[in-house]
């Protein structure tokens, strides 16, 4: 019995990926809240059994009883997370919420599939920023002091990125971390977060060509610091959204297409500034020409992925381990070969809803504000998707980012589940408003109205 | 309560940017399901990838089966677990299989993909796993014919040369023979010996992958193009042979000095007369044979899933006198390979049409179960059936009453043309060709022949030939 599912497990995994893929995208069909509860409860399930499959699998072929304790803790956390964050905050976005516990439970399944340690020192960290992103999330939906830190924010950001440029640790050619009372830090990833609440907070009130012009200065010197702590994929991340969020903000294709002209101009004085650009773009053009040094990382995901095909080796059955630096940037090409490229395909399509789900929510809220901070946040989040997949799979050149929730690293994850946070904190703030709005101009039904007691002290 | 609201076309702004980032997504998704379909088979042959030696510890190497469903090659394990490669034929098979032991080739390099994988049925996976023993790998089953290739094998009687004989309709190949061999069993131990003469070419396919003068078989090309430029009158040609043609300068002698008198395009081409072919070749309009070559794949990929060497062919405008007329006898800077004047010569066999050649016929699992068929595929048209139907009567002819008469007076009727292929600058040193098909009625197979530094194609090739159309006629 047990080989017979260990043999068709990944078939099944599959599937509850898949279906849960689907609900996950079905979901924007249903207008109203009340109508959504049952897609709920069917992402639920598929959760839970995506989880108890891959785990099962786990211990059935390691033979570790580690995993099995490992797969309660996370259980136990992921209960927590869809059952009583929706009890404490009324109007988190579900749907949203369910997409971020999906991710992160792949995570943990393929890093714990490639080290038990690893995955454990990340749950622990996820748990404990998860529960720092439950209280943001309440202070950013209660408190408005968010919206007048315009410069602020720019400073901190500038003087993180600076401290990093000056007195940070070199990896593999790039300045992106410091050390902190034993504790490896990047700061790229926070000051990501700061950097779109910054941008908010700059053009919600003020679009004038002089406060973009000054907002720009700003913004280009965050991506300067960056490029000159050879940190490129970062430094794309936050041009790509400085243009998007102005664009945004204005409205004006003139800003885009003068967005768009620059970065244009700065690719291909990156290209010729920096070496190891020009080395990224070989290995991009010919990587097998190249297998034995710049390209060896990327043909050996190639090689994962090719040789998982649609349904993947089965987990434990594969080889992810043979590519360098695999649990950081190509997790995905681990997910790829053991559970297969359909999985794959259907973990970007939940990416993809995550990406839809912040941009709704900036388009539904009336606070330019709340427009500004969410759809920035979808901006960057998806496009540092694009950048990892893209690169490990040969459709763009590798820039060596991070996936979210996914990938190892207790910067990105952190960083990522604040931003979750974050865009969850605009939605509860959002949900609170209408309510009040609600009362004031007609009556609803009366269980609302118990709610609005509640919530109406702020009004 | 706020300053400014959000304007009317703000969320088309916003929509705007949603639906580019997720339209950029969902091409790089289609990218990448694009990319495992096309890349899938190849990389795992690369020698980067470590998945080929993580599969061979799951699965046991499958096996290689002729078309009637003889084994050719299996993996025999031993108890302590202990593989060994059985390559059953020796050397007989030894090209057209390969080995892949040092390196890959062959079949084995070929069909690597499917032999290393298994689909073998849930529960026979199940008990394989429970006692802790690997599953066997898919199965290979070739075109190839057992009794064809061995009578090809000992036809060849030890001359360096080659030979291949394809099914006329269909491009699967029966035979394919290459000389000198090898034996596959003992790789290992030949290794140092083949390395240090490499230029033996003993691991070389020299059907495939060994380029040659083509001789006077080129002549069919020749007089396709000329059938070509004169559709109407080609039959009305007369030659005056006195054993050479002058022109410009450059002189081109018949083969052994042969004087052939007057004679008609259909003499000139079955007693292969080099003045002749010379004079027709100085008439003819190098910038359309350049194209007509090019049809039948000169200088271009050819469109098989192995290993081969690409031909070529010095043919335009700017062409000299002296090289319009070497190329047009088949000498000059001309190549080709034996697979090449094969597919050529089976387009004409087969009314005009030419069939991809190929030797992977399906894959089965261990229980028999195809996994995958590979079918037939044609190459197109690569001339009109009139031009395939004169060019069949002119090679009917070299049978008859030309240098192919070796084949005549059969059971069955041949049509073919022989070449004697000088390859050096010393007079009488040639290899001999021999391409042709049989029944000329109903084309069944075509068969394609070269002994290196033999003499004439007349004197070495067609005997060769006969005895291999002798095999698959008098089974």
């Amino acid at each position: 019995m047990q080989e017979y599912f260990v043999e068709l497990s990944k078939y099944f995994i599959t599937l509850a990926i898949a279906f849960y893929a689907l609900e996950s995208l079905l979901i924007f069909r249903l207008k109203q809240e009340t109508q959504r509860s049952a897609c709920y409860i069917r992402q639920i399930c598929l959760l839970f059994l995506s989880q108890l499959l891959c785990f099962l699998t786990l211990y059935f072929r390691s033979k570790d009883r580690e995993y099995l304790l490992f797969y309660m803790f996370i259980q136990v956390f992921m209960i927590a997370a869809v059952v009583l964050s929706p009890l404490i905050h009324e109007h988190i976005n579900r749907g949203l919420l369910h997409n971020m516990c999906m991710l992160l439970g792949l995570g943990f399944v393929i890093l714990s599939r490639l080290s038990l340690h690893r995955a454990m020192r990340q749950f622990f960290i996820v748990v404990v920023v998860f529960i720092i992103g439950m209280i943001l999330s309440m202070i950013i939906a209660k408190l408005k002091f968010w919206y007048k830190l315009t410069w602020l924010y720019a400073l901190l950001g500038i003087s993180m990125l600076s401290t990093v440029l000056l007195l940070g640790n070199l990896t593999r050619g790039s300045k992106l971390s410091i050390s902190l009372a034993g504790f490896t830090f990047q700061p790229s990833e926070v000051v990501k977060l700061i950097f779109i609440l910054f941008l908010a907070a700059a053009l919600y009130e003020d679009t004038s060509f002089k406060r973009i012009a000054v907002t720009a200065i700003l913004a280009g010197m965050h991506v300067a610091v960056l490029a000159v702590s050879r940190d490129l994929g970062s430094a794309l991340i936050f041009f790509v959204g400085f243009v998007f969020v102005v664009f945004v903000a204005s409205g004006s294709y003139l800003y885009l297409g003068l967005g768009i002209l620059g970065g244009c101009v700065s690719a291909v004085s990156a290209y010729y500034l920096f070496a190891h650009v020009r080395v990224r773009v070989l290995a991009w053009q010919d990587p097998f020409t190249y297998i034995d040094n710049q390209s060896y990382q990327i043909t050996q995901s190639f090689f994962a992925i090719t040789n998982g095909s649609w349904f993947g080796t089965g987990l434990y059955r594969g080889r992810p381990e043979a590519i360098p630096y695999v649990d950081t940037d190509f997790v995905f090409s681990a997910v790829c070969e053991e559970l297969g490229v359909i999985s794959g395909i259907c973990l970007l399509l939940i990416c993809l809803s995550c990406f839809v789900m912040m941009m709704r929510i900036g388009m539904e809220s009336k606070d330019i504000f709340v427009r500004l901070a969410a759809t920035g946040f979808g901006i960057i989040y998806i496009f540092q998707v694009f950048l990892t997949i893209g690169g490990g799979i040969k459709f763009i050149p590798l820039t060596g980012v991070t996936l979210p929730l996914i990938s190892y690293g207790g910067s990105s994850v952190m960083a990522t589940l604040l931003m979750f946070s974050l865009v969850q904190g605009l939605c509860i703030k959002e949900g609170e408003e209408r309510n009040v709005y609600g009362r004031n101009t007609k009556k609803k039904r009366s269980q609302q109205d118990n709610v609005q007691k509640r919530t109406g002290k702020k009004s | 309560m706020y300053k400014n609201g959000p304007g009317k076309k703000a969320n088309t702004n916003i929509l705007l940017v949603t639906a580019f980032f997720s339209l950029l997504f969902v091409s790089m998704m289609g990218y990448l399901v694009y990319f495992v379909a096309t890349n899938e088979q190849t990389l795992i042959n690369n020698s980067y990838n470590s998945r080929q030696a993580l599969l061979l510890s799951q699965n046991v190497r499958g096996s290689i089966y002729a078309a009637d469903g003889t084994v050719l090659v299996y993996t025999s394990v031993e108890e302590d677990g202990t593989e060994t490669r059985e390559y059953l034929y020796g050397e007989k098979f030894a090209h057209v299989i390969g080995y892949s032991t040092y390196g890959r080739t062959g079949v084995e390099d070929q069909a690597n993909y499917y032999l290393v994988h298994s689909n073998a049925p849930l529960n026979l996976r199940v008990v394989n796993s429970k006692a802790n023993v690997k599953n066997p790998g898919d199965d290979v089953y070739t075109t190839l014919d057992v009794e064809l290739q061995e009578a090809a094998f000992n036809a060849l009687d030890g001359y360096k040369g080659a030979i291949i004989v394809t099914d006329v309709k269909t491009g699967k190949i029966l035979a394919m023979v290459s000389m000198p061999d090898f034996d596959p069993n003992q790789i290992e131990e030949l290794w140092p010996k083949l390395v240090e003469n490499e230029e033996e070419g003993t691991l070389v396919n020299r059907v495939t992958q060994g380029l040659y003068p083509p001789g006077s078989t080129f002549k069919i090309l020749t007089a396709l193009e000329y059938i070509r430029e004169n559709p109407d009158s080609w039959q009305n040609y007369e030659f005056l042979c006195t054993s050479y043609y002058e022109e410009q300068g450059s002189r081109i002698n018949c083969y052994h000095g042969t004087r052939h008198g007057s004679i008609n395009f259909e003499e000139a081409f079955s007693h292969s007369c080099n003045a002749a072919f010379a004079q027709i070749g100085m008439s003819l309009d190098e910038a359309l044979f350049a194209d007509t070559l090019k049809g039948l794949y000169f200088n271009q990929p050819l469109p098989v899933k192995f290993l081969y060497s690409q031909s070529s062919v010095v043919m335009g405008e700017e062409i000299s006198a002296n090289d319009m007329m070497q190329t047009a006898i088949g000498q000059g800077q001309t190549q080709i390979t034996p697979l090449q004047l094969n597919m050529i010569t089976a387009a004409i066999a087969n009314g005009g049409t030419m069939y991809k050649p190929y030797v992977v016929d399906r894959v089965e699992n261990c229980q028999g179960v195809v996994i995958k068929q590979f079918m037939p595929s044609s190459c197109g048209q690569v001339m009109t059936p009139e031009e395939a139907e004169a060019l069949t009567m002119l090679m009917q002819a070299v049978v008859e009453n030309g240098t192919g008469r070796g084949l005549s007076g059969l059971a069955y009727t041949v049509a073919g043309k022989t070449g004697s292929a000088e390859y050096s600058t010393i007079k009488g040193e040639s290899h001999a060709w021999f391409t042709g098909f049989a029944p000329i009625e109903d084309p069944k197979i075509c068969v394609t022949v070269i002994v290196e530094s033999a003499g004439s194609g007349s004197d070495y090739a067609v005997p060769i030939a006969k005895r291999v159309f002798n095999a698959y006629f008098n089974k």
